[in-house]
């Protein structure tokens, strides 16, 4: 029986398949729904850790324990857990252990489009590449198996376009084996497992060794496959890539590759030899293109097709259309328009919390270091009120340099609650230890709103909805040193200005708590307000906030009802006191 | 058994990607290979949510080609206009007549191009263009949110394939207490292009 399911679903299904007891990671697009999906199934252990170096760390405890793992991360997760993720290689593991990573080609919602196959090399770790939801499925209980068979972890790459497309999968096989009888058992070894030099010396050789070997099983893993085609055009790809290039090449021949790295090289040769050109179809980095390239093999990849951006089957034909490899497709009538298609940026949605507070910010001038969350949306005009943001926890760090930097500008750092506890605790430590006067702003919608509403260590729930202790930021925060910590609710403008007044002059370093939880979580409404037209002077103060139900008509300010969620921030904001609420 | 290709393009809650999975479903059960992609930024609310459905006998690609989509189906009237050239000579579009201004426009700063420049620009491609009053059918049958069930009874009449297997997916796939006002919303939604 086959059942529609989208890649991330068909990854969390295969883990479950195979046997994982344990999954652990930290939410990002566009890679988040996998976790949330296995922690449904029964007799499964997952959590979202506060950031992905603590969910890798987890995974990979449980896999040292003999215990099947996974851990999910966006690409730039694998950042943040990059230290653990290599230690691990050397270590090696004993339970199967397979990272599922997600790279976001075009940065639909990503800071950059780093290729994580590039990891893989990096760290001598194998790596998979499915190219759609059955093969997600499959994948990940190969590299379970391929991990215990040669004590390794696993990479399992994604891409935005194979976690968020859905693709028929044979769910025939509905049950996993079960579970052995046997206890799990940590055998102490402590000559493998603590990665002091003399010990990682003895490991790194191993290491090279298993590299090889697992090139050599790549020859015959059956997920490498040669397609038979004409001989004038031989096609290397993997991933979603792969069925772009079958709809462009129909007739080629094909070499697919499930394997990413290590790349079996006879298998490649053999290919070569079959026909008269080949070329690589792959997005991002030229991964696979220099490795042939080194094998001494001629291909064409990137002097074809971009090296920068998402590809699809409009741009892989397009370029292949260029370099001569296929004919012009007879084209329908040319669309020539000037129509003006005005966009849709995303925005703060109506009654956010995040806006209340970034209009305090602007009107009262500061330096604003940003951060990564929905919260981000406030650098975008009319409240232009962000002006860096690098990474997830960057915007305290950066404060607080800029402010030692010698910057006579008044700085305040802006973070999330979820930012905060996934990485923002030891830069608020370094402002407190280095004697720096940094005002952080932790706008605190109790979510994880940017990715999907998920629950944190602050929120006090788990992903399978079980009740904890929550971690309280306020108390976190004095017991870590600070004197000076407000909270506010993000919606009293007027004592938000003064509490940031307050603490910009007090010479001291910290903390304001600005506390509103997500409407779009908690789906509160309030009865929208009413626009007064005789009063409004179509003056526009109210459309600087930015929020979408404000129309400006002809001669006075509309509001649609609709979209409106009623929290009256235009009500405050308004100087003619013409929106009036209930 | 014929390639069929859609593009559904709409804005952030309006149901566009219900309105998928339930196609993407119905050529499932009609006995197609299917596959469907999801294209949208980070946008929670108000941005651009397109959705990419392909029928066949085998689908390569989830994402749909420029120039060959059969069905353009439009939940609001400019975001149909955004994809023209994703169109094959003679496809069909389905728009909602239905108009959400984009914030620039709400701001003074772009105009909203007219129902008839949308409809020529369509029409260099399109044998036909099928204005369906979609959020007002909904809206009288008590909810606009089931506008996107209306499209699809709008749809449904145009691809063809068995009306019941229509039926028997979206009572699978809608909220159980909705069921009835789903089948209402199809049912009204096919009489428009009956
Ligand atoms: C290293 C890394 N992990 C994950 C993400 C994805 N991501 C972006 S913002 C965010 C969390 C935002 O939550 P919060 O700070 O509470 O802000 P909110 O969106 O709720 O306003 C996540 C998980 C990322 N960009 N980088």
């Amino acid at each position: 029986m086959k059942k529609l399911m989208t890649g991330n679903e068909a990854f969390a299904y295969g883990a479950y398949l195979g046997g994982v007891r344990v999954g652990a990671a930290y939410p990002g697009t566009p890679s988040s729904e996998i976790l949330d999906n296995f922690s449904k199934y029964p007799g499964v252990f997952a959590e979202w850790s506060p950031n992905e170096k603590v969910s890798m760390d987890v995974a990979i405890g449980a896999a040292y324990a003999g215990t099947r793992a996974m851990c999910v991360m966006k690409h730039v997760g694998l950042n943040v857990a990059a230290d653990s993720f290599f230690y691990a290689v050397y270590t090696g593991v004993k339970g199967g252990l397979v990272i599922v990573c997600a790279d976001d080609p075009d940065m639909h919602s990503s800071q950059n489009e780093q290729d994580n196959r590039n990891y893989a090399k990096f760290a001598k770790c194998p790596m998979l590449e499915p190219s759609d939801s059955e093969e997600a499925k499959q994948f990940v209980g190969m590299a379970l198996d391929l991990s215990e068979q040669f004590e390794t972890p696993v990479l399992v790459r994604s891409v935005t376009r194979l976690s968020h497309s859905s693709t028929p999968v044979d769910v025939t096989e509905a049950v996993p084996a079960p579970p052995s009888e046997e206890l799990p058992l940590f055998e102490r070894d402590a000559q493998r497992y603590v990665m002091v030099p003399s010990n990682a010396r003895r490991r790194h050789p191993i290491v090279e060794e298993r590299l090889k070997k697992l090139a050599e099983h790549a020859e015959s893993m059956p997920i490498n496959y040669i397609e038979p085609g004409n001989g004038e055009l031989g096609i290397v790809s993997a991933g979603v890539n792969y069925y772009y290039a079958k709809e462009v090449f129909p007739d080629a021949t094909f070499l697919k590759l499930g394997m990413v790295y290590p790349l079996p090289e006879k298998l490649i040769r053999e290919f070569a030899a079959k026909v008269k050109t080949v070329v690589v179809v792959e997005e991002l980095d030229p991964f696979l293109e220099e490795q042939l390239r080194l094998m001494g093999i001629e291909v064409k990849g990137k002097d074809i097709f971009p090296l920068i951006g998402e590809f699809s089957p409009s741009l892989v034909r397009s370029c292949a259309v260029e370099a001569g490899l296929i004919e012009a497709p007879e084209a329908p009538p040319e669309i020539k328009t000037e129509l003006e298609r005005p966009v849709r940026p995303p925005m703060l949605c109506p009654g956010c919390g995040h806006r209340a507070l970034f209009h305090v910010l602007k009107e009262a001038g500061v330096l604003i270091t940003g951060d990564i969350g929905c919260y981000t949306l406030g650098w975008a005009p009319p409240l232009s009120a962000m002006h860096t943001t690098g990474c997830m926890g960057a915007s305290i760090g950066v404060a607080h340099g800029i402010d030692k930097g010698g910057v006579k500008d008044e700085v305040v750092a802006v973070i999330g609650d979820s930012t905060f506890l996934h990485s923002g605790i030891h830069p608020l430590i370094d402002v407190l230890y280095n004697q720096g006067v940094t005002t952080t702003i932790i706008s605190d919608n109790s979510a994880t709103a940017m990715t999907g509403f998920q629950e944190h260590p602050g929120t006090g729930i788990t992903i399978q909805d079980q009740t904890t202790t929550a971690v309280d930021l306020e108390k976190l925060i004095r017991g870590i040193g600070f004197e000076k910590v407000d909270v506010v609710d993000s919606y009293d403008i007027e004592k938000m200005a003064e509490t940031l007044q307050d603490h910009l002059k007090s010479g001291m370093p910290s903390v304001i708590i600005a506390r509103h939880p997500c409407v779009l979580n908690t789906r509160v409404r309030e009865k929208p307000p009413e626009v007064d037209v005789e009063l409004c002077l179509n003056c526009g103060i109210c459309l600087d906030i930015g929020c979408s139900p404000l129309v400006q008509e002809e001669d006075h300010v509309r509001i649609d009802t609709l979209l409106c969620n009623g929290c009256g921030l235009c009500v405050k904001v308004c100087p003619q006191e013409a929106i009036i609420s209930e | 058994m014929k390639k069929t290709d859609f593009l559904m393009a709409g804005v952030g809650g309006q149901g566009t990607i219900l309105a998928s999975n339930i196609l993407a479903e119905v050529g499932l059960h009609l006995g197609y290979d299917v596959k469907k992609a999801e294209v949208h930024g980070m946008a929670q609310r108000g941005g651009q949510v397109d959705s990419h459905v392909r029928w066949g006998e085998k689908v390569y690609s989830p994402l749909v080609e420029e120039n060959s989509v059969d069905y353009i189906v439009g939940f609001e009237m400019l975001e149909a206009a955004r994809f023209p050239h994703f169109m094959k000579k003679d496809g069909v579009a389905v728009v909602n007549d239905y108009r959400i201004n984009p914030p620039l426009v709400n701001l003074g700063k772009a105009s909203y191009p007219s129902k008839e420049d949308i409809e020529s620009l369509l029409l260099t491609r399109a044998e036909k263009v099928y204005w369906i009053e979609g959020t007002k059918i909904a809206g009288e049958l008590g909810n606009p949110a089931v506008v996107g069930v209306v499209l699809l009874g709008a749809l449904s009449n145009l691809v063809g394939g068995d009306k019941e297997v229509w039926l028997e997916v979206i009572g699978k796939m809608v909220p159980p207490k909705f069921v009835d006002l789903n089948l209402e919303a199809f049912a009204a939604g096919r009489q428009v292009t009956a």
